[in-house]
């Protein structure tokens, strides 16, 4: 049977992943970031899984305001990194894993979660920054990826209690697999910050302590949070927090938390969380 | 009127700014291709013919007026695709977006990032 043996909830900051790429991991501005990365790659690299189900939104590069899914599926053999503007990041393509995508698909389809399926689909920042945060560098990604992408750029996205309930689905349809894959989770975005606007570069620390605290030990609570507090008291951008939802849902009711790092990333408008939860 | 709409300096991608801003967007999405990014670069108002801006939009582009372009619809998800043609940093639009260059804008997050207190409701920047 496959399991769901591990969850990280991260931001995917997509300086984090330039600063990956161009080797300036260790300057004054990003190096405390990286040091405290350290332990979580050390868990991911220990606990080896199978399989990396990668929670998180497109940001107008897959997907444009012409056609906009609340949930979307990757079932594709590979996913190659987007091309954002800059070029297509210099990292390796992701290997899908299309059997378990599609019978996850199926399952979550038939327990009421009517999500979009994407045969072919560019992974861009959201998705690879959280590989290079948990694996740094390497020739290829350790583990197969199926990508889950969440709508939270056009308002509505969908609700932090929706998302809870989706990974909630996500672990019975894992259960009900033949296979034995071990998979991990990713939850990305956030934490709190702002973009856009004469408001740019808000960020709003307690809130995120309190979300962080409240996802292991009352991740109902957390999921009741509602748009427009995230918009007002998170910045209009840290409603992405709703993905972590999905991530918290699929580890289940007694998950624990093993290891956090929170700070704001100061070559960034965002303050960075990371949060690495372990199954009952 | 909705219950955000009273956040500060803060545009909500609705469905009104997504009406508003549907061809500003999807310009701003093409330039995802190479080739168009090198066609814009070249001659932005010959580029901007194959888009239905408005003369507002058109003008908010070319002038860089980032705030302009979000009032009118524009997602920063989006416009921050001029801005990756531009050669500028995320922190240097939030510098021009709020006013302060982006060394002031990058020492604000040093410090911490801007505070909530005081950034919650419109009528608490009214009063200055």
């Amino acid at each position: 049977m496959a399991e769901i043996v591990g969850g990280i909830g991260t931001s995917h900051i997509p300086g984090i992943g330039a600063a990956v790429d161009k080797g300036k991991t260790q300057e004054p501005i990003w190096k405390n970031l990286f040091d405290h990365y350290e332990p979580a790659r050390e868990w991911l690299a220990e606990l080896a899984p199978d399989v990396a189900i990668v929670v998180f939104n497109d940001h107008a590069s897959a997907f444009s305001m012409q056609l906009i899914p609340t949930f979307a599926i990757g079932v594709a053999d590979t996913f190659l990194p987007a091309d954002e503007g800059y070029g297509r990041r210099k990292v390796p393509a992701a290997q899908g894993a299309p059997e378990l995508a599609w019978h996850l698909t199926e399952r979550l389809i038939l327990d009421g979660f009517d999500m979009t399926i994407a045969n072919e689909m560019d992974i861009d920042h959201g998705c690879t920054v959280p590989l290079s945060i948990g694996c740094d560098q390497p020739d290829e990604w350790p583990f197969a990826i199926i990508p889950l992408c969440v709508n939270v750029i056009q308002y509505p996205p969908p609700t932090g209690a929706r998302c809870l309930a989706l990974g909630q689905a996500l672990q019975r349809a894992v259960a009900s697999w033949e296979g034995d894959e071990r998979i991990v989770v990713f939850g990305t975005g956030g934490m709190s910050h702002q973009l856009q606007g004469e408001r740019a570069g808000l960020v709003n620390a307690d809130f995120d302590t309190a979300f962080l605290d409240g996802l292991t030990a009352d991740p109902d609570g957390v999921a009741a949070i509602d748009h427009v507090e995230y918009l007002r008291d998170a910045g209009s951008e840290g409603i992405e927090l709703v993905m972590w939802m999905v991530m918290r849902g699929a580890l289940g009711d007694n998950a624990t938390e093993r290891y956090r790092h929170y700070q704001v990333a100061a070559a960034s408008n965002t303050a960075a969380g990371l949060i690495v939860l372990e199954p009952a | 009127m909705q219950p955000y709409d009273d956040i500060p300096g803060t545009y909500v991608q609705d469905g009104r700014q997504t009406r508003l801003g549907y061809a500003l967007n999807m310009f701003c999405m093409s330039l995802n291709e190479e080739a168009n990014r090198e066609r814009f670069k070249a001659d932005e108002p010959a580029y901007l013919d194959g888009f239905a801006l408005s003369a507002e939009q058109r003008q908010a582009v070319l002038d860089r007026d980032w705030v302009a372009m979000l009032r009118l619809g524009g997602n920063i998800y989006y416009t921050f695709k001029i801005a990756i043609v531009d050669g500028l940093s995320m922190q240097g639009v939030g510098g021009l977006m709020s006013g302060v260059t982006r060394e002031e804008f990058q020492q604000m997050m040093i410090n911490g990032g801007r505070p909530l207190a005081g950034n919650r409701y419109e009528e608490e920047w009214k009063r200055g």
